[in-house]
């Protein structure tokens, strides 16, 4: 059964991880993984592959599949790897059962992020396994070897792609899928029982199998050395980077290449490498990582250029030019940039509901000397832009809910928090309760579209259910007020919101309609059938 | 032989789509094909882009190096003009001429035009007048792929067209015969 496909990185992953035998994907939406859950949602359906809450739920329901004997593989952006760390790092103490990979998309030069964390630090503070495809072949080819070791090891692997892959389409061969494992679960209650007594022998156990990752990352067909010969630099690339240092021909410029894709560092290799050559180039797509374990690995005798000495850009994504220059070759360019172009940003969809509840926020807000808002992240974060600039604060998952009482604390009022129906669920519900147990003087507006918009409308964990939560909560039923954003309904709107920040305590108002995306294609569908 | 090509546009046109046929016609072909596509934030009426390279042989980059870039096929004029940096001495522009205007600081469009102009291999046609005018409004961005047939030239119009019957085939015999002669519209209006 053997193919080749057109797929995104992102698919490629999918359907390696579903020839790989998973019985499972667990995973809350995040650009630039969000098509890997997609992928296995419409081609497998003998895969458990709902949605989770957050990536902290994934994580410990991955963790529970795995203890039961089963593959499985959870898929989060990278700053979900905050939100799943608790369970990410513990997993790597009780050790697994079934295989299991956890898949971290990196944003580096934040195409949809906020930052641009490096998920292989994570990998290095785990002390697990950490592989790095650097193609989509590659990232195929690589989810039965994933599983495979994560059971040989008996340990959690971690996978790290970049946006440019996940996001990135090619041709890939596909071969013979593996059955499912049997239902197996583990009876070692010493390992999987984290008292204290039982948490120093298994780290003991991690931290002495650190030499077997050591030799298996040496032995790794996925890390090549090629072209040693004596030359003044050489190069060791790694993930996706490896391709912008190919696309230089460093063969012709007799400079030879070490391929990373799987951690922890191959260092016989590295010192292979640099004893061939005077000085080495580390190309890595995110942060220094390896540029920094190097440079300790060669001590400071030793030339290592990379992020940090200004050889490659100390931010953002690499580029086959930036990876060129720091190789001595220049890029030729026929046409300076135009003149006559300005930025585009990305502005809320004409008819969003989103754009009333700002309007009239910013309605009642312009009232107050003192008004701030708290925004938090998905769609409604572009209400931070013009025309509406309505939001003071967009920091993490939740954060509006919790900042605003924490404002709200200090004397700040009116303080708004504005938090959307799936944003709410994954991380503000527990700071809602904290609200509520501190009768804070805050107002805040679920922006309810029924969706999980920002990623392309997936479903929401808490839709139907968010009067119900906040009354569980211990919101005053009198203060949790639904009304619908629409253009009409402004004077309604606008006057629940004068009231509400005018009520000492936690209210709740739910602006509630449809996204204005998901509604269209429903539409669009419906048409089609007919 | 390889063809670098950016595809440009504003979230919402139909860029993927061209991105779409002219994958499946490579892929049909034997071609390589890297194809690095914008998701996400960016689709919200923001600038979009994506980096298509095929090749006869092994292609490594997702991303075209700078003054490599074969062709341009943008959606809007301004957009085109975003990525000109990236194209080759000999490289083709091909592009919609009709303005996109979805925000307050749109540059001039007679200067904007009059750059887009000065560079030496343009071919600029009002797609979006053609397709209305032939009762095909919803297929811009196909006659813009028509328009670029010619200079994408490891494929042929041919191959172009076959691949749109493929890909528009889950839709029913009428949209792709629309799409089949929204094609040869643009492939047609730029014919020497």
């Amino acid at each position: 059964m053997i193919s080749k496909r057109l797929l995104l990185g992102d698919e490629a992953i999918a359907l390696g991880a579903i020839h790989a035998g998973i019985s499972g994907v667990y995973a809350y939406p995040g650009t630039p993984s969000t098509e890997i859950t997609e992928f296995i949602q419409a081609t497998a359906p003998e895969v458990r592959s709902r949605w989770c809450t957050n990536e902290k739920t994934a994580m410990e329901a991955a963790l529970g599949m795995s203890y039961a004997g089963k593959r499985a593989i959870v898929c989060m952006k990278h700053v979900g790897m905050n939100v799943a760390a608790d369970a990410f790092v513990n997993s790597a103490i009780t050790g697994i059962n079934g295989g299991l990979v956890i898949l971290a998309a990196d944003d580096p030069s934040m195409h949809s992020s906020q930052n641009e964390q490096d998920s292989r630090f994570y990998g290095k503070f785990a002390m697990i396994p950490t592989l790095e495809p650097s193609s989509q072949q590659e990232a195929y080819d690589i989810m039965p070897y994933a599983f495979a070791l994560s059971e040989q090891m008996r340990l959690p692997v971690l996978m790290r792609v970049v946006t440019r892959l996940a996001h990135s389409r090619a041709g890939v061969m596909t071969s013979t899928p593996i059955p499912q494992n049997e239902l197996n679960p583990d009876s070692e209650r010493t390992h999987w029982v984290l008292l204290p007594g039982n948490a120093r022998r298994q780290y003991a156990s991690l931290v002495e199998k650190q030499a077997q990752l050591l030799s298996s990352s040496e032995a790794s067909p996925y890390n090549k050395l090629h072209d040693v010969e004596s030359a003044k630099v050489g190069v060791v690339a790694c993930g996706i980077a490896y391709n912008y240092v190919m696309e230089n021909c460093p063969a012709k410029l007799g400079i030879p290449v070490l391929k990373v894709s799987q951690y922890p560092l191959p260092e016989a290799a590295i010192k292979a490498l640099a004893a061939k050559c005077d000085a080495l180039l580390v190309a890595e797509d995110g942060q220094p990582v390896v540029e920094e374990q190097i440079k300790s690995l060669l001590g400071a005798g030793y030339t290592v250029r990379g992020r940090l000495t200004g050889d490659l850009p100390r931010m953002g994504e690499l580029t086959p030019d930036s990876v060129g220059a720091a190789l001595g070759i220049t890029t030729y360019q026929s046409f300076s940039a135009a003149e006559n172009v300005v930025p585009r940003p990305p502005a809320l969809c004409q008819g969003c509901g989103h754009r009333d509840v700002y309007d009239a926020l910013n309605r009642v807000a312009g009232e107050y000397a003192d008004a701030r808002i708290f925004g938090d992240i998905g769609c409604y974060t572009l209400g931070a832009l013009p025309p509406f600039r309505a939001i003071d604060s967009c920091v993490d998952m939740g954060a509006s809910i919790t900042m605003a009482k924490g404002a709200a604390d200090a004397g700040v009022h009116p303080a708004i928090a504005v938090i959307g129906d799936s944003t709410f669920t994954h991380s503000g519900m527990t700071g809602l309760l904290d609200a509520v147990n501190d009768n804070a003087r805050i107002t805040i507006i679920i922006s309810d579209n029924l969706t999980t918009a920002m990623t392309g409308g997936q479903d929401s964990a808490g839709t139907n259910k968010f009067e119900a939560i906040c009354l569980g909560l211990g919101v005053d039923p009198e203060h949790v007020k639904v009304v619908v954003p629409l253009p009409k309904n402004m004077e309604e709107i606008t006057r629940i919101i004068r009231e509400e920040i005018e009520y000492d305590g936690v209210s709740v108002i739910i602006p509630r309609r449809e996204c204005i995306q998901t509604l269209n294609r429903k539409l669009r569908k419906k048409r089609a059938q007919e | 032989m390889k063809k670098d090509i950016i595809l440009a546009g504003v979230g919402g046109q139909g860029i993927l789509t061209i991105a779409t046929i002219i994958g499946d016609a490579a892929a049909t072909a034997g071609l390589s094909l890297k194809q690095a596509e914008v998701h996400g934030m960016s689709q919200r009426g923001g600038d979009v882009q994506s980096n298509l390279r095929l090749s006869t042989e092994e292609i490594h980059s997702d991303l075209i190096r700078q003054g490599a870039a074969d062709l341009i096929i943008s959606m809007e004029p301004m957009e085109a003009l975003r990525y000109v940096a990236a194209l080759d001495e000999k490289g083709w522009v091909v592009t919609s001429s009709h303005p996109y205007k979805n925000i307050p600081n749109y540059p001039d469009e007679e200067a904007m035009m009059a750059e887009l102009g000065a560079l030496p291999n343009v071919a600029v046609l009002p797609i979006e007048d053609l397709a209305r005018e032939e009762g095909l409004p919803k297929c811009a961005n196909v006659v813009l792929l028509g328009m670029a047939a010619r200079y994408i030239e490891i494929l042929s119009a041919e191959q172009l067209r076959e691949s749109i019957a493929r890909v528009f085939a889950s839709k029913g015999e009428k949209i792709v015969e629309m799409n089949c002669r929204a094609f040869d519209l643009g492939l047609n209006a730029v014919k020497e």
